[in-house]
């Protein structure tokens, strides 16, 4: 400041409409030269105030609005919801409707990272990639739709079970999509580790070393391609996890090509799973009784989104509608990753190491208080209004 | 009156007009479902290039603003800076439920209300998500407006 000799320094705000991401969102990049010396993010445009919705809606009602904090995993939300009011009613699901569940939400994993491949594509200029991925992910869309009656938001789910069986043809017609799409995934494999070109936008960029990983609490696909070995399928298995499981994917380099490559290992696992999904169904009633009033208590459900760790925490005080519901999504807990990897990188690569996270908006959208000095404190409203108003100032 | 060169140059204006509409995309609060079927629209099974539209960056290039969700407090101003921004004649198409009505998010303290409240609304699709193929024929129908 002041007559202080400064290197000049110039900062890049990008947003909150722009053409890389599809959400709003708005980022500030000083930049000397080319090289990026520090990134902000400024969250919040999609802020709708859902957690204080769901208070004023029923259980049943909350099912739908719970679906639909994010489009693109919008099935595990809803599952997460609802094995948590499952938890609550002390209710047993039945084996077939967990087996269910489990299928569409592994349809669902690997429509999210077709999806993923193709946008992290193309921000990295790799349009071709991006138009042949979504191609193919039209396939797994088209299954989706046979199966639940809807491309986006399924709403497969219901408490106590779900609302959609399968039968042989559409069992055929899965078997069929995931041969073509194994097909299509070894040649992105291909792609992704021998292109020179595009291994010259993702080697060795937004590196992320496990310590930094385990530090920014990181999670899902981005904490694995640092070497973290957790997932939530294997850790602490739900629906049919336990009977159907996983192997945990994970990779050392921590770069964008290793999230690439570990995003698509994970799709191999999702293909292998759902065949032996439907190949060994077990037979039962999809749901059971459930009552409209939950009994007091309080509980945590946890379910691995397409993006990593997705956690709800659900109380009920008796009454048929929830008294608190909080949601803690993947994509807000992996923005510390991007932020601190972004620096010393060159400002073309920003879009890709945005990108790398598979950032979500609409679930991430939330307040934060990053508690920096490890004091326990609790925030009244009376607290938080005022802070509000001290913010918008 | 308009003079017979003016008349003219309308025509081949509506006719430029039609052929390459230039979009431009925003969500001012939508759960993302819209956004990955209007983004669907762009790839190669539902391919709206073909008729001439191309999603834009700058509102300053866009003629037609496709916008998703309900209003949040926190995107209002930038809908509405963005709407000023682009340049006449403008055209808003309104996708999705929330577009409509604030759809499930009626009510959150968040929400402003629907696209509607803030701008003028050409076309709305219905659907939560609606399929690409009703985002397509929501825009033919704006471009078919716009003909007659």
């Amino acid at each position: 400041m002041g007559s202080e000799k400064k290197p000049e320094k110039f900062v890049v705000s990008i947003g909150p409409q722009h053409p890389a991401l599809k959400e709003p969102g708005h980022f500030e990049f000083g930049v000397e030269g080319e090289i990026v010396t520090s990134a902000t993010a400024r969250l919040g445009f999609v802020h709708r105030g859902m957690e204080k919705g769901t208070e004023s809606r029923t259980w049943v009602q909350n099912l739908y609005l719970m679906e639909r904090v994010c489009g693109i995993c919008s099935h595990v939300h809803a599952m997460a919801y609802a094995q948590g009011v499952e938890k609550l009613a002390h209710v047993e699901v039945p084996p077939r409707a967990r087996a269910i569940r489990e299928l569409i939400a592994e349809l669902e994993r690997i429509h999210s990272h077709l999806l993923w491949l193709g946008v992290a594509a193309h921000e990295g200029g790799f349009d071709t990639l991006f138009m042949l991925s979504w191609r193919d992910r039209e396939t797994v869309m088209d299954l989706l739709e046979s199966i639940t009656g809807n491309r986006v938001n399924y709403s497969a789910n219901v408490l106590g079970g779900v609302k959609i069986d399968i039968d042989e043809a559409k069992i055929s017609a899965i078997h069929k999509g995931m041969d073509f799409l194994e097909e299509r995934t070894r040649h992105y494999m291909k792609v992704v580790t021998e292109d020179e070109t595009f291994l010259g936008r993702t080697r060795n960029i937004g590196s992320m070393s496990l310590d930094l990983a385990l530090r920014l609490g990181a999670v899902g696909p981005t904490a694995r391609a640092s070497g973290v070995t957790y997932d939530v399928r294997v850790d602490s298995p739900y629906a049919a996890y336990a009977d159907f499981p996983i192997k945990v994917v994970t990779d050392t380099a921590g770069d964008l090509e290793a999230r690439f490559v570990v995003r698509i290992k994970e799709l191999y696992e999702s293909f292998r799973v759902i065949r032996e999904l439907i190949d060994h169904m077990p037979a039962s009633e999809l749901t059971t009784r459930i009552p409209r009033r939950m009994p007091e208590g309080e509980v945590v459900s946890r379910v691995e989104a397409p993006r990593g760790e997705l956690f709800y925490y659900l109380k009920s005080n008796g009454s048929d509608m929830p008294e608190r519901i909080k949601v803690r999504t993947p994509s807000l807990c992996n923005w510390g990753s991007v932020l601190s990897t972004a620096v010393g990188h060159k400002l073309a690569d920003m879009p890709m190491i945005l990108a790398g996270i598979d950032p979500c908006f609409s679930c991430n959208d939330r307040m934060v208080l990053v508690n920096q000095d490890n004091n326990l404190s609790t925030w009244s409203w009376e607290d938080l209004r005022q802070y509000g108003i001290e913010y918008y100032k | 009156m308009t003079s017979p060169i003016e008349g003219v140059m309308d025509k081949v204006k509506t006719w430029a007009r039609v052929n390459s509409p230039w979009a431009i995309h925003f969500n001012s609060g939508s759960c993302n479902g819209c956004d990955i079927e209007i983004l669907a629209t762009l790839t190669p099974r539902y391919d709206v290039e073909r008729f001439g539209i191309k999603l834009q960056g700058s509102p300053r290039h866009a003629d037609v603003l496709i916008c998703t969700g309900p209003v949040t407090l926190q995107a209002r101003d930038r809908l509405v800076r963005i709407y000023e921004q682009m340049p006449e004649p403008k055209f808003v198409v309104a996708v999705g439920s929330c577009g409509i009505s604030g759809g499930v998010f009626q009510g959150c303290y968040g929400v402003v209300g629907d696209i509607g409240d803030v701008i003028p609304v050409n076309v709305y699709v219905p659907g939560c998500p609606p399929r690409p193929e009703a985002i397509i024929y929501g825009v033919v129908q704006l471009l078919k407006s716009l003909q007659s």
